[in-house]
This record gives structure tokens, sequence and C-alpha cells, in this order.
């Protein structure tokens, strides 16, 4: 009977939790249009209550949460000897030299970065994270680090230049909860998608031409192309400029205020070009740096 | 023959990593697999008890796990419990229960189904013998029931151990993900790897899974 009884509490525990997260992502819309200072209360316990670390805090506890990606080369990945690394990495690194604090990554995908912010399971994504509205309705972006825009690549063989010339069957690889998927679910809805939630599954999936072209920041295909025979950028540059920044929980004002006052002066030693020397060059070559780069915020 | 790229798991750490997310995807699936075991006899006894508000209660438990796809019930206890009621579970521990959850609703279903497939004339000769119900379920019904589930039961376990490659969702670094990050870090060098880095890992899988079937057929024979 006791086992039956705790059957009983996790059940209803879950279908609880189930009933009331409903509710909460439909109130949670609903709110950021009503500014009644009831509305405002229940948002704040919530968050209190979803818990984000002030800068004290994290001061205080001695490490900080970083979410990067593990299995984007060269923006963040795990090299040989299991060590984080990477153009993001390099930038976490110096954030926690700076607080004075240790670093604990979490290896995140592109799908879940927003969850784990509003959950306060992270203090900082640094996962090639790009500013949109849409996110930035849901997280708080700190000052922008970097340079993107979407890309397209494809084979040699049949180079995509424009994606009206797509055939009826034609599909095109996304990575699911990236730009690149919105963008073309927004912009291109007749044309059929593949979506993967992994990059290493993507990037696999394309080269075994399971699709006719593979859709992402152009930093990620204009690498994919360098590194790859074969293969060639058709559209280098697709849709809005966009930039990269760090994203913090929203309403962490005391985290945001300290990202942004650090880029900038991250901004006057330069350091995102030696950032960008220590990690990208190999995979770009000199002539994406000023392209990409993004120094001190401007 | 072209390299298959395995030359990229003896590559600095590679291959103890990978073993040590095998290891992760072993412990998550072990413990879930057990605590379903027991907790999935107990409930699987109960959904043929003649109770309506019981029955219907474990109809719904069973039928949220049906639908709901293990991906959802993982972002739920992992990001919707901190949200809702600001828990901060770890994700090992959501990763359990949930899998726990999963394991412990189907578990239970297919208990009562080789509870069901017992003919009622066991139960009746039991009686007749002054067995009360107790006795009956614990001599008579489930030493039967349990040689029944053995194959069914392997096909659920097993399920569970490659279904764990999900954990990575919610940030787990599991043997896939391990394998992931290998073939994505040295793509550069060895863009063959993915093939045969994916071949390790399968191979990993079967060297979990097939004991276990081993074990059921050996089981099956012995107890039959």
């Amino acid at each position: 009977m006791k086992k039956n009884f705790i059957n009983k509490v996790t059940g209803l525990t879950l279908v609880g939790a189930l009933a009331v997260s409903g509710f909460t992502a439909c109130g949670a819309s609903a709110s950021s249009s009503d500014v009644a200072g009831t509305d405002e209360a229940t948002v704040e316990s919530a968050s209190s209550a979803a818990g984000y670390r002030t800068l004290d805090e994290i001061k205080e506890s001695g490490t900080i949460n970083i979410g990067v990606f593990s299995d984007k080369s060269p923006f963040g990945f795990v090299d040989e000897n299991g060590e984080y690394a990477g153009y993001d990495v390099y930038f976490a690194e110096r954030i926690g030299e700076d607080l004075g604090v240790k670093i604990n990554y979490v290896s995140t995908e592109a799908a879940n970065r927003i969850e784990y912010l509003q959950t306060g399971k992270v203090d900082i994504i640094l996962a090639n994270f790009t500013v949109t509205e849409e996110r930035a309705q849901e997280v708080d972006f700190a000052l922008p680090y970097m340079n993107v825009a979407l890309g397209v690549v494809s084979p040699d063989s049949a180079v995509v230049e424009s994606l009206d010339d797509l055939g009826a069957d034609d599909q095109i690889i996304v990575i699911s909860g990236t730009t690149a998927e919105t963008y073309l679910t927004k912009n291109y809805p007749d044309i059929k998608l593949q979506k993967y939630d992994a990059y290493a599954e993507a990037k696999t999936a394309f080269e075994n031409g399971t699709g006719v072209a593979w859709a992402n920041d152009n930093t990620e295909v204009i690498a994919f192309s360098l590194e790859n025979e074969g293969y060639t950028v058709g559209i280098p540059s697709l849709g809005d400029q966009d930039t990269i920044a760090p994203a913090v929980t929203k309403g962490n004002d005391t985290l945001l205020k300290w990202l942004n006052e650090e880029i900038e002066t991250l901004g006057t030693e330069n350091f995102f070009h030696a950032d960008y020397e220590a990690t990208l060059l190999d995979t770009y070559g000199a002539d994406y740096e000023d392209t990409l780069v993004l120094e001190g915020g401007k | 023959m072209a390299s298959l790229g395995i030359d990229v798991l003896f590559k600095g750490t590679n291959f103890l990593r990978l073993l040590q997310g095998l290891w992760v995807s072993i412990e998550i699936s072990l413990i879930s697999v057990v605590l379903s075991i027991f907790l999935g006899l107990v409930v699987g006894v109960l959904m043929t008890v003649n109770n309506k508000i019981l029955h219907a209660f474990l109809k719904v438990y069973l039928e949220t796990v049906r639908i709901m796809p293990q991906m959802v019930l993982l972002f739920i206890v992992y990001f919707g419990t901190t949200r809702v009621f600001g828990w901060d579970m770890s994700a090992e521990s959501s990763a359990i229960f949930v899998f726990t959850f999963w394991g412990t609703a189907e578990m239970g279903d297919l208990v009562r189904g080789s509870i069901k497939s017992i003919p009622i004339i066991q139960f009746e000769s039991a009686w007749a013998l002054g067995m009360d119900k107790l006795q009956t379920y614990f001599y008579i019904i489930l030493p039967q029931t349990v040689r029944r589930l053995i194959p069914l039961s392997i096909n659920l376990i097993t399920r569970m151990i490659k279904t764990t490659s999900l954990v990575m969702m919610i940030g787990i670094v599991e043997v896939l993900k391990v394998a992931q990050q290998i073939i994505e870090a040295n793509r550069k060098t060895s863009p063959n790897a993915a093939f045969g880095v994916f071949l390790v890992v399968f191979l990993l899988y079967f060297i979990v899974c097939w004991p276990i079937s081993r074990l059921a057929a050996y089981l099956e024979k012995r107890w039959a």
C-alpha cells in the first residue's frame, strides 16, 4: 500500500504540474501585454520562484553556470582532452576570470537555451545566441560580440543559389530552435524542412545527401564549406544582418549590467579580435575577421 | 576501404570520455529499470483490482505515459517543476524520475496483461486449497506471471536503455552526446569519423543490451 501511495503522489504531482504549466504558459504571454499591478506581482513571484541569481549571489557561491554548445566547433565544443573550447568559451573563461569565480559549463542544445535561462538553471547563455525580437521578449540580451546572417550551403554538383529555384520535393536541412528554422518557416512556408536537434546530426544528414541544402547561421555554413571539399555556400547572406550576444534571465539586471560593462571594457583591449585569432582564424581565415567580430558592443 | 575515422577515438581522452558517457546512460537506465520493475509489479496487480476510482486513476496515468513523448516529460519535469514550483531538481534525478514514471506504467500494463492471461482456475484452485488472496498471489499467480513477463519486459528494458539518449536535451552528457562532441571536434581532420564513432556507439549499446537478452533467455529456459 505504501508503494501505491507513492505512485499516487508522483502521479498527482505530474498531472498537477502539467495542468499548472499549461496555465502559466498562457498566463505569461497574456500578462506581457497587461500592465496591471496584479499581473506585475504574479510575474515577479514567478520569476523569483524560478530563481535567477544576482551578481552578488553568483560571486558569493563561487561558481557561475554558463550554457554553451558542446558540439558546435569552432564556437563551443569539447576538445580531445574533454575541455570546453571555442570562441564562446574563450569569452566565458574571461568572464569567470574577471568575476573571480569558477565556471560550470552546461551543455545546451539550440532548442533548450531559453528554457535554461527562464528556469535559472544557467546564469548566462553563451551559445552562439542570435538576438531576435521574439527571443528578447523571453530573455535579456547583453551587448553583442559577433555579427551573423543566415546562409545556405549545398553540394558543388547542385548549388542552390536562390530559394525560389527549389523543386517541390527538395528538402532543406535546418536545426530546431535556430533562426534559420524561424526565418524559413515564416518567409518560405512552402519549402519542406528537415529538422534535427543536434548540430552533429544535421551535418551528418547533410553529408549523406538527405536534403538539397543546409540553412543555418552563415558562420556555420561558411565554416562547413571551407572545411569540407565539394560544398559551396550558394547563398552567403539571407534575411537581415543579426548579431550574437550573451543572454541572461529576464530581469537579472545586476548581471546584465556587469556583462555590458565587461564587454565595453574588453573592447578597449580588442579582446574579441584576440578571441577570433585564437579560435576562429583556422576556420575562417583573416578575411572574415572584421566582418564577424564586434568589439565593445558596436 | 576508406578510413572509418575510428582513430579519432584514440586521441587524447576521447575513448575514456565515451565510456564515461556510457556509464551515465547505464546508471540512469539501470536505476530506472530496477525501480520500474518493482513499482510496475505493484501497479500491475493494482490494475487488476476491482475498484472504480483506482481503476480510473491508473487508466489516466497509463494514458498520460502513452500519449506523452518522453522528451516532453523530461522538459516538464526538469524545466516545468522549476518554473511552476521553484524546485531545483538535478538533471539526473529528473531523468530517473521520468524513466521510472514511464517504465512503471508500461511495466504495470505488462504485469496486468500477464495476470489476466492466467486461467481463472488457478485462482479458484488456490482458494479451494484454503489460501487467502495474498497467498494466492504470492505463491501461485506471481511466479507464473513473472515467467510470462520476461520476454515482454526485456523489450521494455532495452528500449529504456536506448531512450536515455534523450537526456542530452536536459544537459546530461551521455554516450551519444559525447560521440557527437567527438565527431564535431574532429570534423575538419577526419570528416568520416561520424561513421566510425557511431559504429562504436552501436557496439557499446549492443554490449549493454545483449547480456540482458541472454539472461532473459536463460531465465526463460530455467523457469519454463
